[in-house]
């Protein structure tokens, strides 16, 4: 025990002390605590951590083995880039934010039962809601609270999942769910799903995100999707159900991209679609598959965060978001792009990036495993990756129509985060080693053969030269895209509506009828009350009464006010007390 | 040398360059997939060269036509004040 520090504690304590550190002192200080928890990560043993029980529970606050460990390792990576990100912030409550979302999530990833994992699981919910409220537009503002709702909703059907489970199997110990698929078991896999934004569960993240702040979105983007992945790979290894969901997200994501017009709704509809990739891989879950949707994991928090440190470079910048309204921004943004492209060709799996390494282990688990349809779909949603991450996003936002936009580089701070994020992208890229070795399973794989980098390279050259020549179709159009959000903001609107015509008017109705019928006989029958209370309980209450005051009357006869009586009298019931117990007690 | 690689691909100064290069890696890429070895073709298609290339193409075309015909003519496209 001595030896583990839980890095969930480090940043939701280490957050206490932010608002109280100014200037240097405080930067150094954001960039200090996550670089210890990166540390505390490496010097971590596998083990469980203090357990304890609560309501005649056991619990589990940290168990650790190499799963956790992948999870909690690019997590805390993350935490730093996102970090050193968000430098220029001078105000607290963002940093904060971040901090409480960062430990929550590590507080998922170790935790050993099913309420330390509640506990967090909420905690993420509200700091990450903080990071669009911060935002400060009426937009942004509904947005979170949308997105509030969604999770809060998500985190009750979890607790009852939890309790119903938790009383069907007798433990709340939480791990692997495989022959007892209760419906307890469903209800915290459909927990689960909504926050890995499986369709259609999917439209919080994509409403949310591009609404938070440019910082706030590149934290988002990694920690939510990515510990419901954790939490899936824990609990449903092999689940049928989630080969199929997977392989639709895939899809669904990269087909409301072609529609997208905001940059950062685009890429977010892109996580959708590369979080399929690690559901089908843990649906799948065969050792190959469960590696892969872990290493995609690992790969994606990075070069997704790139992108959107990429796309809010931009925002920050020139202070628009819609493709329709940017372009040309090549001139002046040089470094923003090549970091991007980074990234963009991470997403895409362009051999010696790490995308490469990672996604090719899912698609070929899928291959392995005698589904032709999945490895195919899957493909299909790779060609839609480049083509949208790697090729419309940049070609509209940096290249294209010059809108003679005003525009230089981000402050040093970014662009030093998007460097550390390249950086790690091409590193994983060409050294998969050290990744490969951190997997929860031993790997056997070779992703570098020649034809899987002819195959790979035919795919996205191929998928270039589509988008050269159908151009024109793909012009981003000035439009929002319907999705299954569509049910609740205006299913609000129905119940606004029924709230005030219909309920409104029977309420009215209500008060006619008893305003007319009901108030006379409640009046009258108030009157009757009057007289009965009167004539009936006054007369007991008086002659109770009256009979205590004249008790009292002879009470106070008996009162001397010597205080020697008193004694007297006391030292008399004593003895008599005594007396009575010596008798009965013989 | 990054300025000059990122003009590259924006200036209009290089679009025959740049178009030239293109179709010179595409040929590249399709004769280098008839050269590789493929030992362990499980798949129909994995034996095919230059069937990647096809599959790329095809997917690429195939998903901006059906997402934009789901777009506009399946009514997921809308004004931008629609939920205003």
């Amino acid at each position: 025990m001595t030896d583990f520090v839980h890095p969930a504690l480090l940043f939701i304590l280490g957050a206490v002390a932010i608002p109280f550190l100014e200037g240097v002192v405080r930067k150094v200080y954001l960039v200090l605590i996550p670089l210890l928890a990166i540390f505390a990560v490496l010097a971590i043993e596998p083990g469980s951590y203090g357990a304890t029980a609560f309501i005649g529970q056991e619990i589990l606050i940290a168990k650790v083995d190499r799963l956790s460990i992948v999870f909690a390792t690019v997590f805390t990576i993350m935490a730093l880039i996102g970090m050193v990100y968000a430098l220029h912030l001078t105000r607290a409550g963002q940093h904060v934010a971040a901090f409480v979302y960062v430990g929550s999530a590590l507080g998922v990833v170790f935790a050993g039962d099913y309420l330390t994992l509640y506990f967090f699981w909420e905690g993420m919910a509200f700091a990450s809601a903080y990071l669009v409220f911060a935002q400060g537009s009426e937009k942004a503002t509904r947005a979170a609270f949308r997105y509030l709702m969604v999770h809060v909703t998500g985190g009750v059907a979890l607790l009852g999942g939890i309790l119903v489970h938790g009383a069907a199997t007798g433990s709340l110990l939480f791990g692997p769910i495989e022959s007892n698929m209760g419906p307890g078991a469903y209800v915290i896999l459909a927990g689960f799903l909504l926050n890995a934004a499986v369709p259609p569960l999917n439209a919080w993240l994509t409403d949310a995100y591009p609404e938070a702040t440019v910082t706030g979105a590149v934290f988002m983007s990694a920690f939510t999707t990515k510990t419901a992945v954790y939490v899936l790979a824990r609990a449903f290894p092999g689940t049928e159900l989630l080969v199929w969901l997977g392989t639709v997200m895939a899809l669904y994501g990269v087909v409301y991209a072609v529609l997208e017009n905001d940059c950062r709704r685009l890429l977010a509809y892109h996580i959708v679609s590369q979080v399929g990739y690690m559901v089908a891989g843990v649906g799948i879950g065969t050792e190959l598959a469960v590696n892969g949707a872990t290493s995609h994991a690992f790969a994606h928090i990075l070069y997704k965060g790139l992108l959107f440190m990429g796309a809010g470079a931009v925002i920050h910048v020139t202070g628009r978001r819609k493709l329709t309204e940017l372009g040309g921004l090549y001139k002046t943004m040089p470094l923003t792009v090549a970091l991007y492209m980074v990234g963009a060709f991470a997403i895409s799996a362009f051999p010696f990036f790490s995308g490469f390494v990672t996604k090719s282990m899912v698609v070929a688990a899928a291959g392995q495993d005698h589904r032709a349809l999945v490895m195919l779909a899957l493909t299909m949603a790779s060609s839609g990756t480049f083509l949208h991450t790697g090729l419309k996003l940049p070609y509209y936002m940096f290249f294209g129509t010059d809108r003679k936009l005003e525009a230089r580089e981000p402050p040093r701070n970014m662009l030093v985060a998007m460097g550390m994020a390249a950086a790690l992208c091409i590193a994983i890229g060409v050294f998969p080693g050290p990744l490969y070795a951190l997997l929860p399973y031993p790997v056997d794989f070779e992703p570098y053969t020649g034809a899987h980098v002819t195959e790979s390279l035919g795919i996205l050259m191929f998928t270039a030269l589509g988008f050269v020549i159908f151009l024109k179709a793909l012009d981003p159009e000035n439009t929002i895209s319907l999705d299954t959000d569509w049910f609740y903001r205006k299913g609000a609107r129905g119940f606004m509506w029924l709230a005030e015509k219909p309920l409104a008017r029977y309420e009215k109705a209500v008060s006619d009828a008893s305003e007319t019928a009901v108030l006379p006989f409640l009046h009258g029958s108030a009157r009757a009350g009057l007289r009965l209370d009167l004539n009936g309980v006054d007369g007991v209450v008086n002659g109770v009464a009256r009979s205590i005051l004249n008790g009292g009357g002879k009470l106070r006869r008996l009162q001397t006010g010597v205080v020697t009586h008193y004694a007297l009298a006391m030292i008399a019931g004593v003895i008599a007390a005594i007396v009575v117990f010596a008798v009965v007690w013989r | 040398m990054i300025e000059r690689i990122v003009d590259f691909f924006g200036d209009e100064r290089h679009a025959t360059r740049r178009r030239r290069l293109f179709y010179l890696v595409l040929v590249l890429i399709v004769a280098a997939d008839f050269l590789v070895s493929r030992e362990h073709a499980e798949y129909l298609w994995e034996g095919l060269p230059g069937w990647s290339a096809v599959y790329g193409f095809g997917s690429c075309v195939i998903l901006i036509f059906v997402s934009k015909f789901l777009g506009h003519q399946g009514g997921l496209m809308r004004r931008e004040d629609y939920y205003d």
